[in-house]
């Protein structure tokens, strides 16, 4: 409710000017946020290190915040636990039985895909992953999807990194904190991933809608060959991402593609794991040659990738031996025929 | 003073004995509160979709309809400003929103001096509404049939949210008003 008298000026000469001073003060704030709005559409770099400042100064706070979800939610499923015991035994014991047959056939399926990539010369490089940390909050009242991660330029982390959960493909980052850094989820509608269908080499692209599914938008337009219930994964075209990450699950197949339901939803993620930006071997290969390196396989694949874009960090290069890495794949070096028998 | 304390807030003798308000928290609990709901986007909650009302906002339109003259007129830049470093939106969309609802609001309340609870309600959805699309609009994300669909159940729980916040606000205020200065 509002007080009338007080407010307005009235015939008090000081008072209208206090007014009127008011007015201008607040249409010019209007009027450099309006500015500042269109150089920040224009280019939205502009102000990331204003905003990673910011960040970084609360990011204590998300932490624990981010911890205290996960506990929250594991309290929650312990007293759900206790209702349904029964019913939840028998049906887990079910479950054992026909998980030891899957065991068996995936271990079977795992030696034979060995033996393989054995022939192929193709080794499965273990990335080492840059950090390790939690998201700790996302912009969840406005139309742009990014999250808060609880790492930054400290912990290796540097723009155009993946961000992985053990569930899948999370984002990238977009703008690295001193230890705090912004990650565009996949579901942002700026959003974009190369994928494939798993299993085959229908190749597509995932973009984000801003409702948290995916489109998924088909590259060789034609009859759509997807069905419900297929899992896309990265492609690994134009790098960055690595390729075999899992990424969207079809729910609903549209003309062009499908609409596709996130399979790691960043909600649930407890820890994820920020990953070194992924350059095709053939590429890395290349570029070391005409630098006149060492052959990769001698250094980290991963971080010649790196090199390209930002100065690779000391803590994601933390030992120098050699690991296997994709870099190995089209070189084929003795020991990596080696390592995969 | 004057016009942080408003005469019906002093007792029937002015003052309590010995006790008064403090200044400091009568003029910062309501900066206080909405540069905290400010930081909402660090909260927990990791949205796969806008869910969330603006709370600073709604908290910086709550207070104004409450108390007209705690809130200068100019208060929407830095408040702004600082929604801007969280929200996730271009910086300055912030600031020009918050500028521009501090000045709407003040034409509201020459043009209705005395409102009742429909009435803030009202002025107070018109402005979430316009604030949630427009802020939607220059958010930079491409504008689709899907995002405005996603965009209705934020702006419902928004309006629904409102007069809850509009008691927390007035919670606020009583909290604003304490007397813990100690006259000597």
């Amino acid at each position: 409710m509002a007080s009338p008298a007080a407010h307005r000026s009235g015939a008090n000469k000081r008072a209208q000017l206090g007014l009127f001073a008011g007015y201008v003060v607040a249409g010019s704030g209007a009027l450099l946020g309006a500015f500042l709005l269109v150089i920040s559409l224009w280019s939205p770099e502009t102000f990331a290190g204003l905003r990673s400042m910011a960040a970084d100064l609360t990011s204590p706070a998300g932490s624990a915040g981010a911890a205290g979800r996960v506990e929250s939610r594991s309290v929650f499923e312990a007293i759900g636990g206790y209702y349904r015991a029964g019913s939840r035994n028998a049906e887990l014991e079910r479950e054992i039985a026909i998980a030891r047959v899957r065991l068996a056939e995936a271990e079977a399926l795992r030696r034979e895909n060995d033996r393989l990539k054995a022939v192929l010369r193709v080794t499965r490089g273990a990335t080492r992953p840059v950090a390790v940390a939690r998201l700790i909050g996302s912009t969840s009242s406005s139309a742009r999807r990014f999250a808060y991660l609880s790492a930054g330029r400290n912990q290796g982390v540097r723009n155009g990194m993946p961000v992985t959960s053990p569930l899948g493909l999370v984002g990238r980052v977009l703008e690295a904190g001193t230890h705090s850094s912004r990650v565009l989820l996949l579901t942002d509608s700026e959003s974009m991933v190369p994928v494939r269908r798993a299993g085959d080499d229908v190749l597509a692209f995932a973009e984000g809608r801003a409702d948290g599914l995916l489109r998924v938008r088909l590259i060789n337009l034609g009859i759509n060959p997807l069905k419900r219930g297929d899992v896309f994964v990265t492609s690994g075209a134009g790098g960055l991402f690595r390729p075999g990450i899992a990424v969207a699950v079809a729910v609903r197949i549209t003309e062009d593609g499908a609409i596709a339901q996130l399979l790691s939803n960043p909600a649930a993620s407890d820890v994820v794991t920020v990953e070194p930006i992924w350059q095709r071997p053939a590429v890395e290969a290349l570029e070391t040659f005409d630098l006149g390196l060492p052959p990769p396989g001698a250094e980290d694949g991963a971080d010649e990738g790196l090199a390209e874009q930002t100065p690779p960090a000391p803590s994601s290069t933390p030992s120098p031996q050699p690991s296997p890495s994709p870099a190995q794949s089209e070189t084929a070096l003795p020991a990596a025929e080696a390592t995969t028998d | 003073m004057d016009h942080l304390v408003p005469p019906d807030q002093h007792d029937a003798f002015g003052i309590r004995i010995n006790r008064d308000q403090s200044p400091w928290l009568a003029s910062g609990v309501p900066w206080l509160t909405i540069l905290l709901a400010s930081l909402s986007p660090l909260s927990p909650i990791i949205a796969p979709a806008p869910v969330l009302p603006p709370l600073a906002f709604m908290l910086l339109v709550a207070w104004r309809l409450l108390r007209p003259r705690v809130l200068p007129l100019w208060a929407g830049f830095p408040l702004g400003l600082f929604d801007d470093l969280y929200s996730g939106q271009p910086f300055g969309s912030g600031i020009f929103l918050f500028s521009i609802t501090m000045i709407a609001l003040d034409l509201v309340d020459s043009r209705f001096p005395w409102r009742n609870f429909w009435q803030n309600w009202g002025v107070a959805s018109l402005l979430i509404v316009a604030y949630l699309m427009i802020a939607g609009l220059v958010s930079g994300a491409e504008l689709t049939f899907v995002q405005l669909r996603v965009l209705l159940p934020q702006i419902l729980l928004s309006l629904m949210l409102f007069p809850l916040l509009a008691s927390l606000v007035a919670l606020f205020d009583r909290l604003r008003l304490l007397r813990i200065r100690r006259l000597d």
